[in-house]
């Protein structure tokens, strides 16, 4: 089977964006990715588009037609890929799925979600569709609350700490004031942190991720096409997924996201690296309790060290694992469908060496992590530099 | 979210009474009910089981920020409720000061009015969890 590669990429800039639409947000994307990519559009075989609730957000179904329709596509399989907020990256996989099958040599994967066109209440109940609406959300569980539960678990089990968990949002905020395309480009302190108004006990308005409007596109090629198009392809090395139960209260552990150990232990394989490996990671840290128990899914550091391993510096830009040097879904913004894209543009502009003041020094694999709802489903992708 | 009438009518066992099944090939116990057991699949044997509605609080939090429909009843506990006979749910704990729940109290089930829908009118009831005395 053919290796894939990345061979465009394209953001829009993440916030709250009044003037401008679904359609404005995915388009602006695609085109920087097909310019990036140096390719005309017409060689595009197919595209996927990551999008969690379009229906719930603006009224729209259909999305993987107007998305390309609107990028003037119309014509090849378009799909929509839908799992709450790892649609993008589920996408991405579609993608990679579809070159490896050999039914397409070039193909795009979107994610976009324009969350700001309704109120935040209503954006909050959409969101909560990701939940087991009949056995949770019935009883008034906001997604606030389900990672609140996980982290309760994890101090009482670990020790973990409040100020452990601000100390994601200050790193993350931090790595966000050096990305021009995030939401929010303030540094912020634990102090900060830990004053800002309880959402749902022990999480604070600032362990919580935004509500955003943003889109991302990567053009992904068979080798063939990348060697030919391209003189700095990324090689997706590997792209694994996994499920878990729907409702949080069906785990055996709270404490632990057996679908990310699952994805992330087929991906290290499947890419022939190990944890220690990698340079850099983007992980889904929808919470801040979400980064933390992201760290020690993947093996960066034991189950239950992930506290102490923020604390001690080792997720920062100069620490020995760099984790969510965009600013993560915390400081860069969480367009739902978009994140798992916007993850892979965050790998590639690393290991280009494109990453301007939060690089990461001599990038060579990189790893996203993209979670669904409170667990239920997750997808790791390894990205590698061309070696030559 | 808005539930229709038969959906919420259609839930009326496990929501009023704690009603769940529970597998007679292996043994192991669900709530909510499930229509196969998720080990023996095929093999699965489900029968109706009534829980007692004891347990303890396994995790908790306190909502500050409400959903549709929930407004004015924040600040309220959620909690994951580890059922005597095993399973665990997701429940309110009421008649209790939010800030007094911790790990490992003892609750019993209490059936309570959930909430009211808007546009339908629909009032939805089901199982809440007091601390036990």
């Amino acid at each position: 089977m053919t290796k894939v590669a990345v061979i465009g990429i394209g953001i829009t800039q993440f916030g709250e964006f009044w003037e401008r639409s679904y359609r404005d947000l995915i388009t602006e994307a695609g085109i920087n990715a097909i310019q990036d990519a140096g390719i005309d559009g017409i060689e595009v075989g197919a595209l996927y588009v990551g999008s969690m609730s379009p229906g719930l957000f603006i009224g729209q179904e259909h999305v993987a037609s107007l998305v390309a329709d609107n990028a003037g596509l119309t014509g090849i399989p378009a799909t929509r890929v839908e799992s709450a907020c790892a649609s993008g990256g589920m996408a991405l996989r579609e993608a990679y799925l579809s070159i490896k099958a050999g039914a397409a040599d070039i193909v795009v994967a979107g994610g976009v979600e324009k969350m700001t066109d309704v109120s935040t209440e209503a954006a909050t109940d959409a969101l909560a569709g990701a939940a087991d609406q009949e056995w949770e959300a019935f009883h008034g569980v906001t997604f606030p609350a389900l990672y609140a539960m996980m982290a309760r678990r994890h101090m009482k089990e670990f020790g973990t700490t409040e100020e452990q968990l601000a100390m994601v949002a200050v790193k993350n905020h931090h790595n966000g004031s050096l990305n021009p395309n995030a939401q929010y480009r303030k540094p912020i302190t634990v102090d900060e942190v830990m004053k800002s108004a309880p959402v749902a006990d022990p999480l604070k308005l600032f362990d919580c991720s935004p509500i955003t409007d943003g889109a991302a596109v990567v053009i992904l090629a068979s080798e063939e096409r990348a060697k030919k198009l391209c003189d700095k392809p990324v090689w997706i090395m590997a792209s694994a997924q996994a499920s878990d139960t729907l409702a949080l209260h069906d785990r055996k552990s709270l404490c632990r996201t057996e679908a990310a150990v699952k994805a992330s232990k087929i991906a290290y394989k499947a890419a022939g690296v190990l944890p220690k490996d990698v340079d850099f990671a983007e992980v889904h840290d929808c919470f801040t309790i979400a980064e933390i128990m992201a760290v020690e899914s993947l093996g960066f550091c034991e189950v239950g060290r992930g506290g102490k391993f923020t604390e001690d510096g080792e997720t920062s830009l100069k620490g020995r694992k760099p984790v969510n040097t965009s600013g993560g879904l915390k400081a860069k913004g969480h367009p739902v469908g978009a994140t798992g894209i916007a993850q892979a543009v965050e790998a590639v502009m690393q290991l280009r060496g494109e990453a301007g003041k939060r690089q990461v020094h001599d990038a060579t694999v990189g790893l996203t992590h993209n979670v669904g709802g409170s667990g239920a489903s997750c997808v790791v992708h390894v990205f590698q530099k061309e070696v030559r | 979210m808005t539930e229709g009438l038969a959906l919420h009518w259609r839930l009326i066992p496990p929501r009023y009474n704690l009603i769940g099944n529970t597998c007679k090939n292996c043994g192991q116990r669900f709530f909510p009910p499930r229509n196969i057991c998720p080990d023996c699949r095929r093999k699965s044997r489900l029968e109706r089981f009534k829980y007692s509605g004891e347990g303890e609080v396994y995790t908790y939090s306190i909502v500050r920020v409400a959903p549709t429909g929930f407004e004015f009843q924040k600040p309220y506990v959620v909690a994951i409720v580890k059922l005597k006979e095993g399973p665990k749910c997701t429940a309110q704990i009421v008649d209790c000061d939010p800030e007094g729940v911790r790990i490992g109290d003892k609750v019993e089930v209490v059936f309570r009015k959930i909430m009211a829908d808007d546009d339908s009118g629909i009032i939805k009831y089901g199982y809440k969890f007091k601390l036990k005395k």
